[in-house]
């Protein structure tokens, strides 16, 4: 801070007498939670009032953000797989967010581009798809490293993979038809979740048995919150995601019948919060 | 199925059943106009209103939107209907209902008198003529009281679930949100974790974390982890510490086979909780979410609109008399409801589930792809309060970090306490003046650095 006499007024006071801190807000460091905010009365003082427009400001902008194909292509097609692209039948943004069963359905032409990659001898393992979903950026941060720590250990396995997909537009059923039209045993899409105030990139990973329109989420598995550093780091999400896949093809299911029970890794220090708070 | 017309001025608009006249005149809906069942105009949304109020009661004992023997939840709401309770309100139609609602003489003795002869599509049929200050005036006379360690649903009393999140359960940072809560005088609802993975270690591990915290505490509150009704079976029988167990429903069986559970295997639920018999003060042993827009969101509406079958999703509750049932209101996004339809939806379902009986909370809540703000959490929160619900969110700073959406926080609470005094729980509230964290019924004492309760961050 500048104390210099010629700098406009602070527009951060620091903590006031008229809403002192809480006594246990140095728990703060145990959760990005906003704990400890501290109350003018019973109401929140006027810095983390604003904090928290502030948040809902940038979530907002998130949510209208469009993914960066390029950049997200070649970040994937460095780890090997071959990749396609393809459009959900959501015309734009705005026809995505009010009308989700378009999101869930490929568009004509990139259906019929799908349906035309020559099928393999025996039916992939499993199709992975890459989709923007209510964050591009979650997408364009998280599922290449996810995807470089999972990639491996399908291989040493000895899964057959379809090519990867990257879906515009698409929403988490958008991967069943995919699935299907690639003759895949399972689906697997990673995409950008819900932004939320303090988590406005987190990507979730959705894994469906015999993929085909019309499957329901009951039928599916999911891990959520996966993101870098502040959630689910990439390695535990990996080890998580291939014991589902693993079991998932083992016992030829899906849903709530297959339970998450890999044995846990140490999750990750929580780490602190931002500036922004 | 009976055709039925209504008149305005020259117009004649005509209904070809019931399920279609319920959806004409449902207040608009994002998700009703996405399944092509809305109003196509507003002038045939007051039609479909008018014709629905000459409508007698009896005629939804008649007709099912969704036929008895297609639907598990249709045979529920048949197979549970109360023809005594019902005979005082029998020989109403749906606009005279609303008047029985209304006069002074119905009080909340009588209301919950005729709960059990109320169809769910009879409340939500009543509440499509009746404006918010309506359904905040009937509601307010409804009480739903119901128990487990605390007392939630008396008179001048507001709980609130103490909801502290984490993004990978990491469980230091669960308790410093707990700390956070319970210091602002959160929780006496439940204190209740969505896990990030619906994994039966992790969920018996938080289980066992926080029935540690109560017991070392004595806080007279019950504890819950949001996992599938299936894991929370696995978990009791592996003997952790369940107090309630939390499922979400729908109100078509479609819609319930999406969510992977059946009126069986809630009932099996059902009786394992309660045979542990960790209440203190009663027995209320399930919590169950709901919210409009699941079943079209899950294929599974039969081109019932999703008021009605929100409603519905009640009638299934009340058959296992919940402690919580919560109207998760604005978390399913925009496609079914959107800004200011967020409101009034909060309003009905919190109604309609009264009028059922049921022990009605409400998440107050946007995603961050909705076309709302905090301003609209305090307009449905105030309202809410007025109208009596038992119990909102309390999530620091309104910001959940794990199912990134915001709700309402503890100080929206404490606002909600302040402005139109309403108290917690009984038992809670007792427990708070031991502890010294109240300074009177409203408002909070200055907490100082020694307190006991911020050593649970360090156990």
């Amino acid at each position: 801070m500048s104390a210099s006499p010629a700098a406009p007024p602070s527009a951060d006071p620091g903590p006031s007498a008229l809403a002192p801190p809480d006594p246990w807000h140095t728990l703060g460091r145990f959760t990005p939670a906003r704990i400890g905010l501290g109350r003018a009365g019973g109401s929140l003082p006027t810095r983390p009032a604003l904090a928290f427009q502030l948040a809902h400001a940038r979530a907002r902008d998130a949510v209208q953000r469009a993914l960066d194909t390029d950049a997200l292509r070649r970040d994937l097609a460095r780890l090997g797989p071959a990749v396609l692209e393809a459009r959900s039948a959501a015309p734009d943004r705005a026809g995505f967010i009010a009308r989700p069963d378009l999101g869930r359905a490929l568009a004509p032409a990139s259906a019929a581009a799908l349906a035309a990659v020559p099928p393999p001898p025996a039916p992939f393992d499993a199709a992975l798809v890459v989709a923007d979903g209510l964050s591009a950026r979650a997408a364009e941060r998280h599922a290449a490293p996810l995807l470089a720590a999972l990639l491996p250990r399908l291989d040493r396995a000895g899964w057959r993979l379809a090519p990867l997909v990257i879906v515009t537009q698409g929403r988490v059923a958008v991967a069943d038809e995919i699935g299907a039209a690639l003759g895949a045993r399972m689906a697997v899409i990673l995409l950008g979740e819900r932004p939320g105030l303090s988590s406005p990139d987190s990507l979730g990973a959705y894994l469906t048995w015999a993929p085909r329109r019309g499957r329901t989420n009951a039928e599916r598995n999911c891990i959520s919150n996966i993101r870098e550093p502040d959630g689910l780091g990439y390695a535990a999400a990996a080890h998580k995601l291939f014991h589902l896949m693993h079991e998932a093809r083992r016992r030829g299911l899906s849903g709530v019948d297959l339970k998450e029970d890999a044995p846990a890794l140490d999750p990750p220090p929580a780490a602190r919060l931002d500036g922004a708070q | 199925m009976t055709v039925r017309s209504g008149s305005v001025g020259a117009m004649r608009h005509r209904f070809d059943d019931l399920r279609t006249l319920l959806a004409r005149a449902s207040p608009a809906r994002s998700g009703d106009r996405l399944a092509g069942i809305a109003a196509a105009s507003a002038e045939e949304r007051v039609a479909a209103q008018m014709a629905l109020a000459d409508l007698p009661l009896r005629v939804f004992l008649d007709e099912a939107v969704i036929p008895y023997e297609t639907d598990e939840i249709t045979r529920i709401i048949v197979d549970t209907h109360d023809a005594a309770a019902f005979a005082p309100i029998a020989h109403l139609t749906v606009g005279g209902f609303r008047e029985w609602l209304l006069a002074y003489e119905t009080d909340g003795a009588a209301l919950a008198a005729v709960a059990p002869g109320i169809t769910p599509e009879m409340a939500a049929a009543v509440s499509k003529i009746m404006r918010l200050q309506d359904m905040v005036l009937v509601a307010r006379k409804a009480r739903a009281v119901a128990r487990f360690r605390s007392t939630l649903g008396l008179p001048g009393r507001l709980a609130s679930r103490l909801q502290p999140n984490h993004p990978t359960d990491d469980e230091k940072g669960i308790a410093a949100a707990i700390v956070d809560g319970l210091m602002y005088g959160c929780g006496d609802a439940v204190i209740g974790i969505n896990p990030a993975t619906d994994n039966l270690a992790q969920v018996t591990r938080l289980l066992e974390m926080l029935d540690g915290i109560i017991r070392a505490y004595e806080i007279p509150t019950q504890s819950c982890v949001l996992t599938h009704v299936t894991t929370a079976l696995e978990a009791m029988r592996g003997g952790a510490p369940v107090d309630l167990v939390f499922q979400s429903i729908g109100g078509t069986e479609a819609v319930n086979r999406s969510f992977g559970v059946t009126a069986a295997l809630l009932a099996e639920a059902h009786a394992a909780a309660a045979s542990l018999g960790r209440g203190s003060v009663g027995d209320n042993v399930m919590y169950f979410e709901t919210g409009q827009g699941s079943a079209r969101s899950a294929d599974g509406h039969h081109g019932v609109d999703q008021q009605t079958l929100e409603a519905r999703a009640y009638g299934l509750a009340r058959t296992f008399r919940p402690f919580l049932v919560n109207s998760v209101v604005g978390f399913i996004g925009p496609e079914y409801l959107n800004g200011r339809e967020i409101i009034r939806a909060g309003i009905e379902d919190h109604f309609c589930g009264k009028l059922l009986g049921l022990p009605m909370g409400v998440d107050v809540c946007y995603t961050n792809h909705a076309d709302a703000d905090s301003d609209d959490v305090d307009v449905l929160l105030t309202l809410l309060g007025n109208a009596g619900v038992n119990f909102v969110m309390g999530v620091p700073g309104a910001d959940d970090i794990m199912l990134n959406y915001q709700s309402t926080s503890f100080h929206d609470v404490l606002y909600l306490r302040q402005t139109q005094g309403l108290r917690p729980a009984p038992e809670f509230e007792a427990w708070l003046d031991r502890m010294r964290l109240f300074d009177g019924p409203l408002r909070l004492a200055r907490a100082d650095a020694g307190h006991a309760l911020l050593g649970l961050a360090r156990r």
